[in-house]
This record gives C-alpha cells, structure tokens and sequence, in this order.
C-alpha cells in the first residue's frame, strides 16, 4: 500500500525529500543538554512547520548511519534556522553522543521533513502542559505558535535540578504566570489531583517526559473523568538493545542479522533495502511489516500495533520491536 | 503555454466540450478490464510531462467555466462552503499551497510577491489582483478557504487530524457525485463513508485511514475514482437531485455517445504545515463515451469494466438502470481484442477496432 499502485502513473520514490542542511551553531545549555541548530545548505528558508513536530536526524558516523528523531523546539513563524535540544544518554545506543561529541559547526547533515505526532488541538479553549526534563522540547514550539495567534496556555515544568532545567530562565522570564517549575531535588512535585480538577471546561492537557510521568499523568486524568480526546501525549521510544537475531527478507531475497545494538529497521536499511518509517520510535504506523513465518518469541515494544495484531505473530514494528528465536520471515 | 479557455457550461445548454489535447491527457481510471475498489493510493509527486498527474493542481482548459459554474452554485446555494472555527488556520495552508504551486508551476498566468506578511497575488486567466496580509482574515473578500478555491478546479475537504481519524470540518463542495457537505459537515472518516457498499466488509477504509494519517508533509498522495453523469454536469449535488435525476431517463441509443459521461476523479492529499491538517482535492474530468471510443484501447476496455462490474457498485454509483443501454453501445467498440496493462491509451501497439 505504500508503494506504487499497479495503475502507477507516479515516478518511484520513497518519502519526502531530505533537507540538505548545515550546523550553523552549538549551544551547551547544561551538564547533559546541548542544543543544535541548522540552516540548509542552498540557502532557502525550512518547510513550515507546526509545533509539536519532530525531524529525522541522519547522522553518518563512520560506516553507520544513525537516524534519531527529536522535537522541533525553534520558533514555527521563524523558517530560517531549525533547531533540537538533545539530551546526551550514556547508556543509549549512541546517537546521542554522537552528536554531542563528534558534531561541529559547520557540519553538513540531512533532516526529515517534519511530522508532526504531537499537535495541538486547536479547538481547545486552553491548552495546559506538562513536561518533564527534555519533554520539555516540544513545548517550546508549541508556546511560540501559541503565542502569535494569542492562545491560552499554562505549563508545569519539572526538572531534576536547578542546574538541569533547560530552558528554566527564558520561560520564567518570558511567560512568568504561565509558567510552573518544579525541582525533583527540592521535593517538588506537580500537585497532579488539584491541576487537573481545576481546569475550565474544554482545556486540553499534553504531557512529554519519561515514560513513568507521562502514565501517571494519563491515569490521573483517567481517573479524574478527563475524556481521552482532550489528553495528548509524546512518547518517541529508543529502539532498545537486545539478543543478535537473524531475519529472511522474502521479496529482497536477502537474510541479515541483526545485531546487538541495532534496531531490525536499521538492519534491513543497512542492506540497502527501502523501508518505510516516520517516527522510528513506534508511533506512526509507517513501519508495519508483514511476518510470514516465525518460530519464537516477539518483543514488541511499539504503541501502534493492536494487542490481537501483536499476539497474532503477524506484524511487526521493526524500528522499535525485535525478536528471539529460530525463524523471522518478512515480507519486505 | 497555449493553452486556451473554453466558452462553455455545465448547465442548460451544456456546451462543454474536449479538445483534443483534453482527450489525450484524460485521466483513464482502469488499469486492467476489471474494476473493484481497493487501496489504490500512490505518490503524487509529478507523473509524465503534460497529463494530469505532472502539476499539484492541474490547470486545463476548462478552468475559467468551471470557476463561473461554481459561483452560480454558491450563490443559489451558501452552505456548499463552510468552514468550522478552527479550521481558519488550515485555510491559510491551503491557500499557501495552492498560491505557492500555481505561481511556480504556470508562472504565465498565477503570480504571488510576498514580503514578509505582506503578500499580491496576480490571477491573470480570472482577471484577479489582490494585496492582503498572510493570516488576517480581514484583508481578503472571503475567508481564506474559500477564497483560494473559488479560483482552483475541483471541490475541497479539508479534513482536522485528531484521535486517530479524519473530521470533515470545512470544504468547498460544488462539483460532487452525489453527496453533501452540509450532510458530511463534522462526520470522521468511517461515518461519511457509511454508504459504500463492499468497501468495508473488505477492510479498506481501515487501511486507508491508516495511509491517510500518515501522509506527511512534502510527499502528497494521490488515487483515482470515477463514476457515471449523464450530461456534462458539475454539480451532482443530493440537493439538486430533482434536477439532474431525472436527465438519466432522457438517455437513448441515438443520444448516448454524446450525452453519457464517464466521471473520473483525481483525489490528492497533501499534509498542511501549520494546522497539521489534511487536505482533499477532488477534481473532476468529464468525458463522452463518444471521445472515449476513439481511443481503441479505452473503449475495448470500458466494454468490459461496465459489463462486469457487480451489481452492487453499478447500484451505488446510479446507472445500473442505463447499464443494458450503455453496453449496447460500447460493445459496437469491442472486438475481444486483448489489452495491453496499464491506464495509458498506448495507440503505437493497440490494433485498430476489427468488424
Ligand atoms: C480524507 C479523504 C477522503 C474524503 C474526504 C472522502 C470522501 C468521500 C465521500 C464524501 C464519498 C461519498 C460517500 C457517499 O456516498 O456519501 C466517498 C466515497 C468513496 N471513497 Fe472516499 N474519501 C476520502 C478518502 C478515501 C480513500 C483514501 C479511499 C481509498 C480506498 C476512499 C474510498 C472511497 C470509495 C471506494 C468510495 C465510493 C466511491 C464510488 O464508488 O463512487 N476514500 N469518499
Ligand atoms: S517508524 Fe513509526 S512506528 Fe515504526
């Protein structure tokens, strides 16, 4: 479905264009964050884009060839420059620190288009945001196109520490009754119960942050009578470690393994094999392959499959999911 | 370009006609001699130099007549354009895509100068010229929405994105098969389809839906769908159905080549940048059964689609009645011949018709 119909009158390509793009400055905001920003190479200002929106990274480090996704944090009215805060995790797979240690002004890089999983709902009488740590990214878009057309919106900000809080002065100092900070390290914690209760009718919520923070805020909100519709969240998931495991490509006709630190996805595009994907982090749906025959065990680790599909042993997300066992057939 | 404007209409004395430019480049919807409905979505981005499929909104000959048809509609009839509250934001998207692409893609006739917030737009076929600032509603005759697609062929969805489904919040709704924006107005994807029959025991609309809310922005999509109109007409509106129902019976064997129509639709999708919402170009191109026979291929072809085609779609799409009528007619243009695969006329290898 996501090729060519047989009644093709299309030329073939895969997905947009990339953006050809240079590092036009480095900002280290703190002990773990450093924010890039990007200008593209021919000159011509970025394709808008809406708040909330994340690109596709590419980097080429050596061989490899990373692709991260992170939030769109620049101003959406201001197209000249792009820009992503990144958060450096040692234990990650090292994408980050790729881009902490290796990239430099002046550096040439692809982005994708932008996609954005993560929209306001701009029916909402009042937009109110939670962050944690870099969860932080999309909201500062978000803010910037709210802003400009005079929209209602309040943010909850937590942070580990002082020291940590990307983006802690400029919001304080900008929006000082819109914004609340609250420090893990002074025991400070959103009063959760209260926010969420107190909130006029037709308010929309958001949060961005870990994983535990962003159940805890679903659940609160759940169980507090909020209708799903008005609770939005962000949650890009990294493609995780695990057991080396093999995979047929039945259409390609061509059979990698996967390694250790690699996500299936990466492994199949390593083969030089086109596959679709959006996000790389489970959320859009782009990815779904087909399984045609397996023997083992399916780690699943996406938000977009169907508990049934999942069970079923007949897709899989390869940018997030893996797999462990004998055979793995994809029709790809 | 030469391309010249047709004086016709699509009402009373029905005075649209093809060139023959139009005939070459019609956008033929069957790709074998069998049609059913399925997933047939690809990229919309160019296609061979000339036919539809090569600008994001084709311009034709029949541009400055559609626009004057649409504005009769619009004035007997209001509610064919309606935008809900927060859908202002995706009318300026769309009318940034549509200023941006005509004034690159046909720079003869569509210009747009912008500095800044500040922008003049030269539409020279309409004899429009208008300064207005990017994003105030105040400045432009209409809002923005409509404002841009009463200067571009074909209707307009523009669906808002939101709980994993499609809203029909605002469009511009004039030349439709048969069914109604007022009636659609705020319905998601599956309710608006309701009516199609088979499509959905088959599971399409589900995948559909899945494609649709992924397209991203800078790679549009694209899919072909057809239907049959008696008569030239554009608006096949159920608000108008007293009006154009009853030309169905007035159909005969003299009559047929001329007057039976096959309707082909080109549905794009782009995603919009600020609104994240999606927008759905409809455009229609009408053809006679008389022009589509003199492409030996097509008409072979057609002869088999009509005959064949189940019950249940001749039903939905309105002509089962006329279907012994027009098989009547196309089967004169069939020999049995084999067809060569693909929708393209490729008369360089298609034998002429064997009596
Ligand atoms: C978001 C974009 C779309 C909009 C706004 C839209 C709208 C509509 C509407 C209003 C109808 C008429 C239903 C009636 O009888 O009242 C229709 C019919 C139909 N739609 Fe869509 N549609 C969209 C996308 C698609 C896609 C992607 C498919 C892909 C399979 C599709 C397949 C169909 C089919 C098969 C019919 C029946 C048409 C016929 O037989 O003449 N639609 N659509
Ligand atoms: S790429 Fe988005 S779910 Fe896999």
């Amino acid at each position: 479905m996501t090729g060519t119909a047989p009644n093709s009158t299309a030329p073939k390509t895969v997905g947009a264009a990339k953006l050809a793009v240079r590092v036009s400055a480095i900002t280290t905001l703190n002990a773990l964050v450093t924010r890039f920003e990007f200008q593209r190479i021919d000159g011509t200002d970025f394709p808008t884009f809406s708040g909330g929106a994340h690109t596709v990274v590419e980097m080429m480090d050596g061989e490899k060839k990373r692709l991260n996704p992170y939030s769109l944090m620049s101003d959406p009215a201001e197209l000249s420059t792009y820009a992503i805060s990144v958060r450096r995790d040692d234990q990650g797979r090292g994408g980050s620190l790729f881009m902490h240690q290796k990239i430099k002004v002046g550096d040439e890089m692809a982005l994708s288009y932008p996609v954005n999983l993560f929209v306001l709902d701009l029916r909402a009488r009042k937009h109110l945001f939670v962050a944690g740590g870099i969860g932080i990214t999309p909201f500062l878009a978000q803010i910037k196109q709210l802003e400009a057309i005079g929209g209602n919106w309040e943010l909850h900000y937590s942070c580990r520490s002082p020291d940590l809080g990307s983006y802690v002065d400029e919001l304080t100092e900008n929006y000082p009754h819109a914004t609340s900070v609250y420090y893990d390290d002074k025991k400070q914690s959103i009063d959760l119960d209260n926010l969420l209760d107190g909130q006029p009718f037709g308010t929309h919520l958001y949060v961005c942050g870990p994983k535990g923070m962003i159940d805890w805020v679903r659940k609160t909100a759940t169980a507090t009578g909020w209708p799903q519709a008005h609770v939005h969240h962000e949650e890009f998931l990294a493609p995780q470690p695990g057991r080396p495991f093999a995979v047929r490509l039945k259409k390609s006709e061509l059979t990698v393994e996967v390694g250790a630190q690699e996500s299936l996805l990466e492994a199949i595009e390593r083969l030089g094999v086109d596959a679709p994907y959006l996000c790389r982090g489970g959320a859009c749906g782009q990815c779904e392959t087909d399984v045609l025959d397996s023997d083992g065990t399916f780690l699943h680790r996406d938000h977009w499959l169907e508990d049934d599909e999942k069970e079923s042993g007949e897709k899989i997300m390869p940018c997030v999911s893996r797999f462990e066992g004998k055979i793995l057939v994809l029709n790809r | 370009m030469t391309l010249q404007f047709n004086t016709e209409t699509f009402r009373d004395d029905y005075s649209f006609h093809n060139s023959q430019r139009a005939i070459d480049r019609f956008p033929f919807p069957f790709h074998e001699d069998s049609y059913m409905y399925a997933v047939n979505m690809e990229r919309h981005q160019g296609g061979p130099a000339d036919s539809v499929y090569e600008k994001r909104f084709d311009v034709d000959e029949h541009y400055v007549a559609e626009m004057a048809d649409r504005a009769k509609v619009l004035d007997d009839d209001p509610l064919r354009c309606q935008s809900l509250p927060h859908m202002t934001l995706a009318g300026w998207d769309l009318l940034e895509l549509i200023m941006v692409s005509k004034s690159e893609e046909y720079p003869d006739f569509f210009e747009l100068h912008r500095e800044g917030r500040e922008w003049y737009w030269i539409n020279k076929p309409l004899g429009i010229e208008d300064h207005f600032t990017f994003m105030d509603d105040t400045t432009l005759p209409y809002g923005p929405m409509e404002y841009i697609t009463r200067q571009t062929q074909g209707d307009f969805c523009v669906l808002d994105q939101r709980e994993d489904n499609l809203w029909m919040d605002a469009g511009m709704v004039t030349t439709q098969a048969d069914w109604s924006l007022d009636f659609d107005i705020g319905m998601n994807f599956f309710e608006w389809h309701a009516p199609v029959p088979l499509a959905h025991e088959k599971g399409i609309f589900k995948r559909a839906l899945k494609f649709l809310l992924n397209i991203q922005q800078g790679a549009p999509a694209r899919r072909l769908n057809w239907t049959m109109t008696v008569n030239p007409l554009l608006d096949t509106s159920p608000e108008n159905y007293h009006k154009w129902g009853i030309q169905k019976t007035t159909l005969t064997s003299e009559n047929i080549g001329a007057k039976q129509h096959l309707r082909v639709e080109l549905q794009t999708f782009f995603r919009l940048p600020r609104s994240n919402a999606l927008v759905f170009p409809i455009r229609c191109y009408l053809m006679s059964f008389q022009d589509i026979v003199s492409k030996p291929k097509w008409g072979r072809r057609l002869n088999r689609v009509v005959r064949d085609l189940p019950e249940e779609l001749a039903a939905y799409k309105g002509f089962i009645a006329n279907r012994p009528l027009m098989l009547d007619y196309l089967s004169q243009f069939d020999d049995g011949l084999p067809t060569s695969f693909g929708v393209w006329p490729d008369e360089h290898i298609t034998p002429t018709l064997q009596r």
